[in-house]
């Protein structure tokens, strides 16, 4: 049972194949390789980009696509998150592509379901396919991933986009630092890379900034007095833009706070690579569904 | 007539290979082997006999959750794991918390044969951590233990008055879960390394430590005995200690689970290692394991929490805190923490906690006369806990072999539980 919950334990090998497969999709047509396969989308937390983007990719593999948000359905009737599984196990879909709050929910839904589980974000654990799809941006931008030098900014306690940056893109050769003020790091530092609180003495130094939103959903604007102070420390602007590299570029993963921790003139500037970020999803994607559905064939 | 060939046996001068023979509550001969007709004749080969465990540390969960667990199949767990006592805490529904929850509790405790149960009342009304509770009406019924275990009293105000209070109540104690709610709200597990990796929100060794200095110094002030629950970090080590030099009257407690396992072991999210306190890091297991064997912490405590395997059978944050520990404790106390040490491991797990629970038919070293509760526990025999008696088998030692383990329990000289041969 293949299946995406974690990128932990792939080698450099593992994930330039993905990657690999993820580019050739870059370009690729509407495809019927898949069709007659179903996949369910289950999103037991709000999205926009993720969600839509896994619905594109597995149309232009040829699959079916079931949508589920609990905000319509039974979950509201109280239920169980295991009854839910079940259920729509039993309705039939090949693989499940799974957001929820919690970090073991993708274990136990493939437990219960017995089908590969695609984790598209689970609490704040990790969050592989945006892993994979920053990679593949910054492939494309420098060439290479090997020797470049990425700070992450912002709320990386409560990020499962942090947690996935730091499980793979070591791996791949890219060297990681964690900007931002104390509340907003891990209490621990199991992945033993550099941290830093003042994000001005890093910006010389690194290719990429990426900027992290403050999840206010977890709580997290309750660990700072303010988002005005917070921007004025950790904010991305023209001034801080210029401080970096020639080269230096700016990512996001979205949604953004514009105002807080990127302003409108770097957000929208050629340095800028959201929007490539987001067009990026739907090949990465097409690559982790059809790898998770080869399976099951 | 009861009459235990062959065993190493806890006695006033020691650990002495001999017979015991058992009449009516009573031992009645320590020594060599009687004639053995007509007797019940239990071939003991080595293992160890010594006064039955008692537990400080249990919910039954009876009345309000008997789903999980009861009286009855709480004391045959309990009988499983070679104790003869056991204090229920009191966070039943209704919790215990006056006279009249306290005398349902204590009489039917009466009625029930495998253990003695030892009711505990709750510090504050409802556990509430708003007012007192009824201590008067819960004395007079018989209670002399009382924790809002589940939960530390809030304010040191409340503390404070409720130790002035139990001060003049004569055998009295404290017995308190040190949690600061403001620092431990979200938790789930250790603030670590696992919660760091998972990002999952954490219990800092903090929210516990802030709670043991406060009533510390709160028991230091008040004069008023003080026993702390389920110790887990070797700051609160170093905190007692201090006390302790300083005169301070306190005892503690530590789980087996917290002597055996470290954080590391929650990596995979199962929920039968979710409870709190959380399981530590390497340092703290160690240092805990260290303070039980200097005598730091005065006895081992189960924290016997029991839920269905539907109830634990959720994502790691929605599911209910707590493990099963009456039968399997002994195993993993003795072989893993104490060494195999029969004179520490009866100290620990029978004669202190008797001591501090104040039951003079408990923890008794075997004599001519002294109580027949008893247990026979073999040090060296290997078994997979599985089939729990506990209506619960929430355990993290489920299915993992552990060496050690209790082979009868006798209490007031009745054969409570036997079998462990296989």
């Amino acid at each position: 049972m293949s299946g995406l919950i974690t990128l932990h334990g792939w080698g450099r090998e593992r994930l330039t194949e993905i990657l690999d497969k993820a580019e050739g999709y870059v370009a690729s047509a509407q495809s019927t390789a898949f069709s007659g396969a179903t996949v369910t989308c289950a999103f037991f937390e709000a999205s926009t980009r993720t969600r839509l983007s896994f619905e594109r990719a597995a149309h232009r593999l040829g699959a079916y696509v079931m949508g589920f948000s609990p905000e319509l359905s039974s979950v509201t009737k109280g239920e169980s998150f295991k009854d839910t599984i079940l259920t729509l196990t039993a309705i039939g879909t090949d693989v499940f592509i799974l957001r929820h709050t919690l970090a073991d929910a993708a274990d136990l839904a493939a437990g219960w379901s017995g089908r590969p589980v695609i984790n598209a974000g689970l609490g704040s654990r990790e969050h592989p396919t945006q892993t994979l799809i920053d990679a593949l941006t910054l492939r494309q931008e420098f060439g290479r991933l090997d020797g470049l030098r990425m700070a992450i900014v912002g709320d990386i306690r409560n990020s499962r986009v942090a947690r996935g940056h730091l499980i793979a893109l070591p791996t791949l050769g890219v060297e990681l630092t964690l900007v931002g003020p104390t509340p907003f790091m891990p209490q621990d530092n199991p992945w033993g890379v550099r941290t830093s609180t003042n994000l001005d003495d890093e910006l010389g130094d690194v290719d990429v900034v990426y900027l992290l939103r403050i999840q206010a959903e977890r709580g997290s604007s309750a660990d700072i007095p303010s988002s005005a102070g917070y921007a004025r420390r950790y904010g991305m602007n023209e001034e801080r833009l210029s401080m970096m590299k020639p080269t230096g570029v700016v990512m996001h993963p979205g949604p953004i706070n514009r105002g807080v921790e990127i302003d409108d003139a770097t957000a929208d500037s050629e340095r800028s690579l959201l929007v490539r970020q987001v067009a990026n999803g739907v090949p990465v994607r097409m690559a982790v569904i059809a790898e998770a559905l080869e399976g099951v064939r | 007539m009861i009459v235990v060939r062959n065993a190493r046996v806890l006695t006033p001068s020691g650990i002495e290979d001999a017979s015991v023979v058992i009449e009516g509550d009573t031992v009645h001969s320590v020594g060599a082997e009687p004639e053995a007709n007509g007797h019940q004749v239990i071939e003991a080969g080595g293992a160890w006999l010594g006064p039955g465990l008692v537990d400080l540390h249990v919910h039954l969960r009876d009345p309000g959750q008997t789903w999980k667990e009861d009286m009855r199949s709480g004391a045959r767990a309990a009988a499983a794991g070679g104790f003869t006592a056991l204090v229920a805490m009191p966070n039943t529904d209704p919790p215990v918390d006056d006279r009249t929850t306290a005398t349902a509790a204590v009489e039917r405790a009466a009625g029930i044969e495998d253990v003695e149960i030892v009711a505990a009342g709750a510090l504050t009304r409802g556990r509430s951590g708003e007012a007192l509770a009824d201590f008067d009406g819960m004395f007079e019924a018989g209670v002399r233990i009382f924790s809002d275990d589940g939960d530390s009293v809030p304010t040191a105000g409340l503390l404070r008055r409720a130790m002035a209070y139990l001060r003049d109540l004569p055998g009295a104690l404290i017995a308190e879960h040190a949690e600061d709610r403001s620092l431990a709200a979200t938790g789930h597990l250790h603030e670590g390394e696992v919660a760091s990796r998972l990002g999952i929100a954490g219990l800092p060794a903090l929210a516990e430590e802030l709670v043991v200095a406060r009533d510390l110094l709160l028991a230091a002030t008040t004069g008023t005995r003080l026993h702390i629950q389920h110790v887990s970090t070797s700051g609160s080590l170093d905190l007692i200690r201090r006390a302790r030099a300083e005169g301070v009257e306190v005892t503690s407690e530590v789980t087996p689970h917290h002597l055996a396992l470290e954080e590391s072991a929650v990596e995979g999210l199962d929920t039968n290692f979710k409870m709190y306190p959380p399981l530590r890091g390497r340092d703290d297991r160690v240092a805990l394991v260290e303070a039980l064997r200097d005598g730091t912490i005065d006895v081992v405590a189960t924290d016997h929490a029991p839920h269905t395997t539907a109830e634990k059978e959720v994502p790691f944050e929605e599911a209910p805190r707590g493990v099963i520990g009456l039968e399997t404790a002994a195993a993993v106390v003795a072989t893993n923490a104490l060494g195999g040490d029969p004179r520490l491991f009866f100290e620990r797990m029978s004669i202190a906690p008797a001591g501090i629970a104040g039951l003079s038919r408990h923890g008794r070293l075997v004599e001519k006369g002294s109580p027949a509760n008893l247990v026979l526990f073999d040090p060296n025999l290997r078994w997979v806990p599985g089939g729990f008696a506990s209506k619960s088998s929430n355990s993290p030692f489920a299915g993992i072999e552990l060496t050690g383990r209790v082979l009868m329990t006798i209490r007031e000289g009745k054969i409570t539980y036997e079998g462990g041969s296989g």
